[in-house]
């Protein structure tokens, strides 16, 4: 039996939006070396739309891909419908993730809030 | 595929396999049993129990076969602890890297009232005999050493630490999991009390093992049953297995110094060809090391992704990174040394074997320096590094 499903392992071999955007307007980091995984989203949002996303993660095998699948889900999608996002969205999407490996669609997850929260409160200034 | 992690468990050999089909086909009796049959059974079991003793300097009677090494470790401590307590003695000495065989045997006896001192391993992943010493007290009933790490592969100064005890008349075991079959061991010459020993860590079966005891020690049962094992230990006797294993250690033995010379020549190579991985570092003495054993730190990475793509590459190697543990600590092996815990998940462990070949070697070097390169290219770690924003902690 493999430790990921299939769709954990293509994410994982080929992330999706790997990099980073230059002049990003929503970006956020989650998560610490300490316990072994942190996360940084790039967002390029237009009229309330995001229209680029780009990642960089220090992580195991399920963080890379929980990353790659986060930024496939919202990409060209609306910041409401991002702000939505749910880690057992990002799981179900990889099918499944083992119990212990949870938290990595948690951090996904954390990291979209984080980088449109950022990019919410920058809009405000 | 090349296989990397011969510490995790070894290809039995052809004479270990040829040994075990044939007592399964033709000498299946159980030893127990007093017709011929069976008693042909029993003569290779105790025919084993004699290789295994000759091998280590030890005499037959002071060997029980076990399940392997994890068993052999906690019946060692167990039986010291029980001997201890009644003589009042509740102290035990132990390191701080040792396997989780002995370390949760020995949390076992903390909740029971023993005290446990766990010895610094220090960077270099080494006990000193002196600290032993100073650590021994009028109530200390074991002191349990193991004589190479398991992660790092660093070798512990057995013999000394063993005097160490003999002169304050203390017991000593020590977890030779790793070493027996790849160092050269005497039981007498180092002055060792018990050990523990696994036989699928030298070419043999799984699932068997032995405990050795100096005579005169007594041992407490781990399983009640009937009279096997001089009555402690019950259960029919895995006679295959443990025949096996005999023949596989006598073989180990027998080519071990040419097994040595081979490896080491291959290990350096690997360690010089990783080294050149800017901001890494060799875990463990380079000098006091197991043959085999390769152990390297590559900071701004995670290690389960690694091994996960040096799979894909066709290399079975292992980590001590929390994500290959299933806790969200990293190796407490790691730890001990002072591997900090960002640096320590990012950590590789190669155990080669004696079919290594110089080719397999480079393809290592050159797949571990892909692999690192690619998983730094998008670590936000790695970048706060190069860009300043935090310190290097590896050179």
């Amino acid at each position: 039996m493999a430790l990921y499903s299939e769709k954990v392992m293509d994410h994982f071999r080929n992330p999706r939006n790997v990099g980073v955007i230059e002049d990003a307007n929503g970006i956020g980091e989650v998560g610490n070396a300490k316990c072994g995984d942190i996360m940084k989203m790039y967002l390029k949002i237009e009229d309330d739309v995001i229209q680029d996303v780009k990642f960089e993660t220090f992580g195991c095998g399920s963080a890379i891909a929980s990353s790659s699948m986060a930024t496939e889900m919202i990409k060209g999608k609306p910041v409401s419908e991002a702000m939505n996002l749910t880690n057992k969205a990002v799981a179900e999407a990889l099918d499944g993730l083992p119990d212990y490996k949870m938290h990595c669609s948690v951090l996904a997850e954390e990291a979209i809030k984080s980088a449109l929260e950022d990019y919410e409160k920058r809009k405000s200034e | 595929m090349i296989y990397a992690d011969n510490a995790a468990t070894t290809k039995m050999s052809e004479v270990a396999i040829n040994t075990m089909v044939s007592l399964m086909n033709e000498t299946y009796g159980n030893p127990s049993s007093l017709y011929t049959f069976g008693q042909k059974a029993k003569e290779a079991l105790e025919k084993a129990r004699a290789d295994v003793a000759a091998v280590i300097g030890a005499d037959k009677k002071e060997i029980l076969f076990t399940s392997g090494g994890s068993e052999a470790d906690n019946q060692a401590i167990i039986s010291a602890a029980e001997l201890g307590k009644k003589n009042g003695k509740k102290h035990i000495i132990s390191t701080a890297f040792e396997h989780h065989a002995v370390l949760h045997t020995l949390n076992k006896l903390a909740k029971e009232g023993f005290e446990i001192t766990l010895l610094p391993v220090h960077e270099n992943g080494i006990v000193l005999p002196e600290e032993v010493e100073a650590a021994i007290r009028e109530d200390t009933c074991l002191v349990t050493v193991m004589f190479a790490n398991n992660e790092i592969g660093t070798i512990q100064p057995i013999r000394e630490i063993g005097a160490v005890c003999r002169a304050k008349g203390v017991l000593f075991h020590t977890d030779a999991v790793q070493a027996i079959g790849h160092l050269p061991i005497n039981v007498v010459d180092d002055n060792i009390d018990m050990l523990s020993a696994s036989g699928h860590k030298f070419h043999g079966p799984k699932g068997v093992g032995f405990l050795y005891f100096k005579k005169g020690i007594r041992l407490t049962n781990l399983i009640e049953g009937g009279a096997q094992e001089k009555g402690k230990r019950a259960g029919t006797e895995n006679v295959p297995g443990i025949v096996a294993m005999a023949e596989a250690l006598k073989e180990s033995v027998a080519k071990m110094e040419s097994t040595t010379n081979y490896l080491i020549n291959k290990r350096d190579r690997l360690i010089a060809g990783l080294k050149e991985i800017p901001h890494s570092a060799v875990n463990g003495d380079l000098t006091h090391r197991l043959p085999s054993n390769v152990n390297f730190c590559f900071e701004g990475i995670e290690g389960e992704s690694l091994l996960l793509l040096l799979d894909d590459k066709g290399i079975a190697a292992s980590s001590g990174s929390a994500c290959t543990s299933g806790s969200l600590d990293p190796s407490h092996v790691l730890l001990a040394i002072g591997r900090v815990h960002d640096v320590a998940h990012g950590s590789l462990r190669l155990s080669i074997g004696e079919d290594i070949t110089d080719e397999d070697v480079d393809y290592i070097i050159k797949s571990v320096k892909e692999v690192v390169e690619y998983l730094r290219g998008f670590s936000p770690v790695w970048r706060d590094l190069v860009s300043g924003k935090t310190q290097f902690i590896l050179p």
